[in-house]
C-alpha cells in the first residue's frame, strides 16, 4: 500500500482549490494597492521589487513547502508535536536576545536576504499540534479540571511571550484555541461566562458608570424577585446573585478603569474606545503621563480614528457593485494605512463593492465549513483537535480582521490569512492547512 | 469516539454563520445604505480644478470693444505645502513685512483651509511678476496662476460697464445656486453685474486624483467627467464710444449727468455721470487702494447720477404738462391764455412768468417757445380739476397715473443695477403735508405744473420723456444691450422687455406738431437760440430748477433732427445756472457729434469752452483742499521718518567704518551727509505729493 502511495491520494481537493483561490485573490488585492499607472505590470510582477511580486514568490515557495508536507508521513506530526512546541517556545524566547526590532515589536528573527521570520506565527502551528497531542493522549480526561488547566496552559504560554514582545494581536489569536477545546468538552459555562464578561466590558465603556451601576442593581433585584421561590429551597442562590452583582459592579467601577488607565498604553485605550465611538482622555493614562514626564512623548493628542475612518470610507464608497478593478480612489490615493497587510479587505471592498465582498466572504466561510467537515470525519482525536485548532485560528483571524476594517473591532495587527501581504503569515497558514490535509489523507490508516 | 460532543461541531458552525451574517449586515449598511462614504471618498481623492473661460466682451454700436481681456497673474499659495518657503525674500519682493505675511497666511487658512489653494496676492504688476518668476524655486507651495482681467482701451464708461471683483462670502451665500467659489470673479456693478450670467460663460472643471499627501496622481477616470470651459458671450450695446468720451469730457469739472437715447429703439447712446473715473484704475493691483479712495470721495465718483440722481425737472417738464392736458382733451393746440407776467388765479400762490408781453401765450406753440409759467400752471390746474375725476384728489391720482405712464416716479427697468425711481409724490404725502385730503387743492401744488414742488426725475427719465415726444406717443424702455451673441431663448425672454413698444398717449398728430413746433421755436428764437447744430433743425427745452441748497441746476432736454428724430438728450448740470448756459451746449454738442460724426469748428470751440468751465461747488473744492493738506502732512512725516531711519543706519555704518579702519576722516563729513539726505527726502515728499495730486485729479475728471 505504501509503495503505491501517490501524493494526491486521499487529498481533499476542494480545500486546495479554496486555498489557491484565496492566495490568488490576495496577490490581486496587493496588486491593486501597489499599482501605479504607467508602469509595466508584467515586468514589475516578475521583477521582485514590488510587494505583489514578492507575495507571488512567497506563494511559489509555499507551494513547494505544501508539496513537501504532502510528501511526508502523517505520523511525523504526532511524533514530533511536543518537540516542535518546545522548539517554538525556545525560538520565541530567543527573539528577546537575537530579535530584530520592526515597527516597535522585537519579535522578528532576521533570516538573511532581507527576510525576517516571526516565531510567534510559527508557534501557532506548534501549539495546535501540541494541544492535539495532549488531548489525544489515552490518559487525558478532558472533563477534569486538571487537564483543562494544562490544555489552557499550552495555549497561554506562547500568548504570554507574545504580549512580552508587544504583539497584542498575535497573543489574542491564542484565545481562539478555546473554540477547539470547547469542541472537545470544555464546559459551555466558560464560554458563556467569557462572553457575558465581554458584554460587561463593552457596556462599561459605553454607558456612564453610575447609570450602569443602576442597571446592574436593577437586574440583580429583578433576578432575586423572580428567584425567591427557588431561593427557599436553595439558600445559596441569593448569595450567588449578590456575589455576581458585586463582582460586576467592582469590575465596571474599578477594574476596567484601572486596566485602561494603568495597564494599557494610551494608544491601545484610544483604539478600543474609538471602536465604541468614544473619546479616550489620554491624560488619565498613567503610562503616557510617565512618558510625558520623562519628556519622551508629546502631549497626548486628540484620539485619532483615522485608520478606521479611512477604511470605512474605502469600503463604503465601493457601493453595491464597486468602482471597478484598479479604479478605487481611496486605494490609488493610499488613504488607508497598512492597506496591503492588515487592511487588505478594504481594497477588495472598494473595487468590487458589496457583491465582491459577499463572494469573498462566502469563499472564506466555505473554507471554514470545509475544515469543520474534515474535522468531523476524522477517526483520530489528534486529527480532529488539530483540525478544530486550524479552523479556530483561521476563523479568529478572519473575524477579527474583517470586523476591524468595518469598524466592529479595535485595530489590532492581525492579518487576513492567505490574503494579506506577508511571507511569515502566508507560510504559517500554508503549513497549518497542509498538515491538516496530510492528516486527513491518512485518516483511513489511523485506527485510534 | 468521534460522536463524542459532535453536536458542539454544529454549534461552532452556527457561531461562524452568525459572524458571517453580522459582517454581511454591516457591509450592507456601509456599502448600500450609507451614501456619506462615497462623498467622503470623493472629497478625499478628487481634486477639482476650475478652468476659467474668457469673459464676454462688451461692444459699442460700431463694434468697438469697450473692454477687453488680458492676462494677469495671481500669486496662489497652498498653506499646507508652503513649509520651507524663503519668507524673508518673498516679503522683500512683495514689499510686506513678515508679520503681515503671517497674518495673511492665517487669514487664508481660516477662510479656505490649509490644504486648498488660495490667492495670496492678486493681480501682480508686470514688474512683480518678473521678479517672482525668477525666484519661484525658493517658494514651495506658491504658484503663479493666470487670470483673465479687464482692460478698457477707451478709458471710458466706467459707471456703465461696472467692474468685476473677487466674490466675498456674502456674495457666495446669496448666489449659492450659481456655483461660485472662493477666488472667482464676478461683476459687481453696471453691465458686468446685470449680464453676469451671459458674460461669465461656463467654467470648465478638470478632475484629478490626488493621494493622501494631496499630490496629483493623474486625471480622474481619464477625464470623462471633465467639462470644457465655454467662453462668455459678447454683448452688443447701443453705446457710441466717441459720443460717450465727448460727453465725459464736456462734463469734466462739473457735477451732473447726460443721457442720450435713440428714440426709435430705446437704445442708450451715451450715459455720463460726472465726476466719473477711469475704469482702468479698478483693475490691477492698485484696485483696493483706488476703490477705497473713491468710496471716500465726497463727490461720489462711483455714484451713477444718470439713474440715481434726483432733480426737479423745472421747465423741461412743460411739454409733458401740455401732453397730459391734450390727451385728456382739456385743451387743443389752439388754446391760449393772456399772461401779464404771472399766474394769479390762485390768490395766495402767485407764479411769476419771465414774459409779460401780450400774446406770448396765445397758443400752445407760443407758450412752449416762451416757456410761459402762467400757461402751464393753468393747464396743470385744468388736469387736476378735471370734472371727470370727481375731485382734486382723484384728479391728482389720475395725473400721477399719467406721470407713471410717461416713466416718471417709477423705474424704467434699464439694464443697470440699482436704478432709482425718483419721486412723483403720492396723495398721502400731500395729505400729510397739508394736514388732510380736503386741505389742499390744485393751487396748493401749483408749481408741480412747472416741474417744481416735490417732483423729481432722474436724467434717464427726462431723456426717456424726450423719446416719447420725439416718437409722438410711444417709447421703448431705455437699455444698453441691443443684442447678445448667440441669443438663446432665455436671453430673448430677458431682452423682450426692451423690445416692447409702450404707447402712452392718444394725441392727434396735429397737436403733437404744436408741441414739436413749440420746442423747435425754443431753438430758433427762444432760450436755446444761440445753440445751433450745423445742418440740423432740432427741438429742445431748457430748464432752470430752483435749488434750495445753492445755485440753480441747469437742465436741458432736446431731440434731433426735428423731423424723424434719431437722438433724444437730457443734460443736468448741478449748480450750472440757466439751462442754456451749462447744460444746453453739452446737449447740442452731443447731438452734433452723434448726427454729424464730427464737430464743426464752432462746435470745437464751444466744446473747448465748456470743458474748461468749472462748476464744482465751493464746499467740495474745500473738501479736496483739506484732504490734500492732510495727505501732504502725512507724506512729509513719512518721508522724514524714513530719512531719519536711513540716516541712523548710515551713521552706524559710518561709525563702524571709522572704528574698524581707523581712518582719519574729518568729522564734518557725516554731518554733511545728514543735511544732504534730509533735504533730498523733503524734495521727494513734495514730488510724491504733486504726482499723487495729478493722478487723483486725472482719475476723477477724465
Amino acid at each position: 500500500m505504501m509503495k503505491n502511495k501517490n501524493i494526491s491520494q486521499g487529498v481533499d481537493y476542494p480545500m486546495i482549490w479554496l486555498y489557491s483561490i484565496l492566495v490568488a485573490i490576495g496577490v490581486l488585492c496587493i496588486f491593486m494597492v501597489e499599482f501605479s499607472e504607467g508602469s509595466n505590470w508584467f515586468t514589475s510582477f516578475i521583477g521582485g521589487k514590488t510587494n505583489y511580486s514578492k507575495q507571488l514568490f512567497f506563494a511559489g515557495f509555499c507551494a513547494l513547502v505544501a508539496t513537501f508536507i504532502l510528501l511526508t508521513d502523517s505520523k511525523l506530526f504526532t511524533a514530533f508535536a511536543n518537540l516542535m512546541y518546545a522548539f517554538g517556545l525556545l525560538l520565541m524566547v530567543a527573539t528577546f536576545f537575537i530579535g530584530k526590532n520592526i515597527n516597535g515589536s522585537k519579535s522578528w528573527i532576521p533570516m538573511g536576504g532581507g527576510f525576517n521570520l516571526q516565531p510567534a506565527e510559527l508557534c501557532k502551528i506548534f501549539t495546535a499540534l501540541a494541544l492535539a497531542k495532549f488531548l489525544s493522549r489515552q490518559e487525558t480526561d478532558f472533563s477534569k479540571l486538571k487537564f483543562q488547566l494544562i490544555a489552557g496552559a499550552i495555549a497561554i504560554a506562547p500568548a504570554i511571550l507574545s504580549i512580552l514582545q508587544h504583539e497584542l494581536g498575535l497573543a489574542l489569536v491564542y484565545s481562539s484555541f478555546l473554540i477547539a477545546m470547547y469542541r472537545e468538552g470544555l464546559p459551555a459555562q466558560i464560554l458563556i461566562f467569557g462572553s457575558s464578561f465581554g458584554v460587561l466590558v463593552i457596556a462599561s465603556l459605553i454607558i456612564e458608570p453610575n447609570t450602569l451601576l443602576i442597571i446592574l442593581s436593577a437586574i440583580a433585584i429583578l433576578l432575586i424577585y423572580f428567584a425567591r421561590r427557588q431561593a427557599r429551597r436553595n439558600k445559596g442562590l441569593i448569595t450567588t446573585i449578590i456575589i455576581i452583582w458585586m463582582l460586576s459592579a467592582g469590575t465596571q467601577r474599578f477594574v476596567i478603569p484601572y486596566i485602561f488607565n494603568n495597564v494599557f498604553e494610551c494608544y491601545q485605550s484610544t483604539r478600543i474606545y474609538s471602536m465604541v465611538g468614544k473619546d479616550y482622555n489620554c491624560t488619565d493614562n498613567v503610562k503616557s503621563l510617565k512618558k510625558q514626564k520623562a519628556g519622551n512623548e508629546k502631549a497626548p493628542k486628540k484620539p485619532d480614528d483615522y485608520n478606521v475612518r479611512q477604511s470605512k470610507i474605502a469600503i463604503g464608497s465601493g457601493g453595491f457593485a464597486g468602482k471597478g478593478f484598479l479604479k478605487g480612489t481611496q486605494t490609488r490615493g493610499k488613504y488607508v494605512p497598512a492597506q496591503h497587510t492588515d487592511f487588505i479587505f478594504t481594497s477588495l471592498g472598494e473595487a468590487f463593492g458589496f457583491i465582491g465582498c459577499l463572494i469573498f466572504l462566502i469563499i472564506y466561510i466555505a473554507l471554514l465549513y470545509r475544515i469543520i467537515r474534515i474535522a468531523e470525519r476524522q477517526r483520530s482525536t489528534f486529527s480532529r483537535v488539530y483540525a478544530y485548532s486550524v479552523v479556530s485560528i483561521l476563523f479568529f483571524h478572519f473575524a477579527v480582521n474583517v470586523s476591524m476594517t468595518i469598524g466592529f473591532f479595535p485595530i489590532v495587527g492581525i492579518p487576513l490569512p492567505m490574503v494579506s501581504y506577508g511571507g511569515s503569515s502566508l507560510l504559517t497558514f500554508t503549513i497549518l492547512i497542509f498538515i491538516l490535509l496530510r492528516l486527513d489523507a491518512d485518516r483511513q490508516m489511523v485506527l485510534r | 469516539m468521534s460522536v463524542f460532543n459532535q453536536s458542539r461541531g454544529r454549534i461552532i458552525q452556527i457561531i461562524i454563520g452568525v459572524v458571517f451574517i453580522v459582517i454581511t449586515a454591516q457591509l450592507i449598511n456601509l456599502q448600500i445604505f450609507s451614501s456619506q462614504y462615497k462623498l467622503a471618498a470623493e472629497n478625499n481623492a478628487i481634486y477639482r480644478k476650475i478652468i476659467y473661460p474668457d469673459r464676454g466682451i462688451i461692444f459699442d454700436r460700431k463694434k468697438r470693444a469697450l473692454l477687453e481681456n488680458t492676462i494677469s497673474f495671481d500669486l496662489i499659495v497652498t498653506p499646507s505645502e508652503s513649509k520651507g518657503t524663503d519668507t524673508a525674500s518673498l516679503c522683500a519682493i512683495l514689499g510686506i513685512d513678515t508679520a503681515d505675511y503671517k497674518k495673511r497666511m492665517l487669514d487664508l487658512i481660516f477662510k479656505n483651509t490649509r490644504v486648498r489653494p488660495s490667492v495670496f496676492e492678486p493681480l501682480l504688476s508686470a514688474e512683480l511678476y518678473a521678479k517672482l518668476t525668477e525666484n519661484m524655486y525658493k517658494f514651495p507651495g506658491f504658484v503663479l496662476s493666470e487670470r483673465s482681467v479687464r482692460t478698457y482701451p477707451f478709458n471710458t464708461a466706467a459707471q456703465l460697464l461696472g467692474y468685476i471683483a473677487e466674490v466675498d462670502t456674502s456674495y457666495l451665500r446669496k448666489n449659492k445656486h450659481l456655483g461660485y467659489e472662493m477666488g472667482d470673479y464676478a461683476g459687481m456693478s453696471g453691465l458686468e453685474k446685470t449680464y453676469e450670467s451671459i458674460l461669465m460663460g461656463q467654467r470648465g472643471i478638470k478632475r484629478f486624483i490626488r493621494d493622501n499627501k494631496s499630490r496629483i496622481q493623474g486625471p480622474y477616470e481619464n477625464g470623462i467627467f471633465d467639462t470644457i470651459p465655454v467662453a462668455g458671450r459678447n454683448l452688443f450695446t447701443s453705446i457710441d464710444v466717441e459720443v460717450q468720451q465727448l460727453a465725459e469730457q464736456l462734463l469734466q469739472n462739473k457735477i451732473g449727468s447726460a443721457v442720450a437715447i435713440n428714440p426709435r429703439t430705446g437704445g442708450i447712446i451715451t450715459m455720463v455721470s460726472s465726476p466719473t473715473y477711469n475704469p482702468n484704475v479698478l483693475t490691477g493691483n492698485a484696485r483696493r487702494k483706488n476703490w477705497g479712495r473713491m468710496v471716500m470721495d465726497t463727490a461720489k465718483p462711483m455714484y451713477n447720477r444718470a439713474i440715481k440722481g434726483q432733480y426737479p425737472p423745472g421747465s423741461t417738464f412743460k411739454p409733458l404738462g401740455a401732453l397730459v392736458a391734450l390727451d385728456q382733451g382739456l385743451i387743443t393746440s389752439d388754446y391760449g391764455i393772456g399772461c401779464s407776467g404771472g399766474y394769479g388765479a390762485c390768490g395766495g400762490v402767485y407764479v411769476r412768468c419771465e414774459h409779460s408781453n401780450a400774446g406770448h401765450a396765445a397758443n400752445l406753440r407760443l407758450a412752449l417757445a416762451n416757456s410761459c409759467n402762467s400757461y402751464f400752471s393753468d393747464v396743470f390746474r385744468k388736469a387736476l380739476d378735471n370734472k371727470k375725476w370727481g375731485n382734486t384728489n382723484q384728479g391728482y391720482l389720475k395725473w400721477k397715473e399719467y406721470m407713471n405712464a410717461f416713466g416718471l416716479g417709477r423705474r424704467l427697468e434699464v439694464d443697470l443695477p440699482s436704478e432709482d425711481k425718483a419721486n412723483i409724490p403720492d396723495t398721502s404725502i400731500y395729505n400729510k403735508f397739508f394736514g388732510g385730503a380736503r386741505r389742499w387743492n390744485s393751487c396748493s401744488v401749483l408749481t408741480l405744473g412747472i416741474g417744481q414742488d416735490k417732483m423729481t426725475a432722474t436724467p434717464l427719465q427726462m431723456a426717456n420723456l424726450m423719446c416719447i415726444i420725439a416718437n409722438r406717443g410711444y417709447y421703448f424702455p431705455p437699455h444698453f444691450v441691443d443684442s447678445i451673441e448667440n441669443e438663446q431663448i432665455e436671453d430673448t425672454v430677458l431682452m423682450n422687455k426692451y423690445r416692447k413698444k409702450h404707447v402712452v398717449t392718444n394725441i392727434s398728430d396735429n397737436d403733437y406738431q404744436a408741441v414739436n413746433d413749440g420746442m423747435h421755436d425754443v431753438t430758433v428764437y427762444g432760450t436755446a437760440s444761440h445753440l445751433k447744430i450745423p445742418g440740423i433743425e432740432y427741438c429742445a427745452k431748457t430748464g432752470t430748477a430752483q435749488n434750495p441748497h445753492g445755485k440753480n441746476h441747469s437742465l436741458f432736454v432736446a431731440f434731433a433732427p426735428k423731423d424723424n428724430p434719431k437722438i433724444a438728450v437730457a443734460v443736468v448740470v448741478e449748480n450750472g445756472g440757466y439751462g442754456s448756459v451749462a447744460a444746453g451746449p453739452i446737449a447740442s454738442l452731443i447731438m452734433e457729434k452723434y448726427l454729424n460724426d464730427t464737430l464743426s469748428a464752432a462746435g470745437k470751440a464751444t466744446a473747448e469752452r465748456v470743458t474748461n468751465m468749472n462748476l464744482i461747488p465751493q464746499a467740495i473744492k474745500n473738501w479736496y483742499t483739506r484732504k490734500d493738506e492732510e495727505r501732504a502732512a502725512r507724506l512729509a512725516k513719512l518721508a522724514l521718518e524714513e530719512a531719519a531711519e536711513k540716516e541712523e543706519a548710515e551713521n552706524v555704518k559710518e561709525n563702524n567704518k571709522n572704528n574698524t579702519e581707523a581712518t582719519l576722516e574729518q568729522g564734518s563729513k557725516p554731518v554733511g551727509n545728514k543735511k544732504d539726505s534730509t533735504d533730498k527726502y523733503k524734495i521727494k515728499a513734495a514730488l510724491l505729493l504733486s504726482e499723487d495730486k495729478k493722478k487723483r485729479i486725472g482719475g476723477r475728471a477724465q
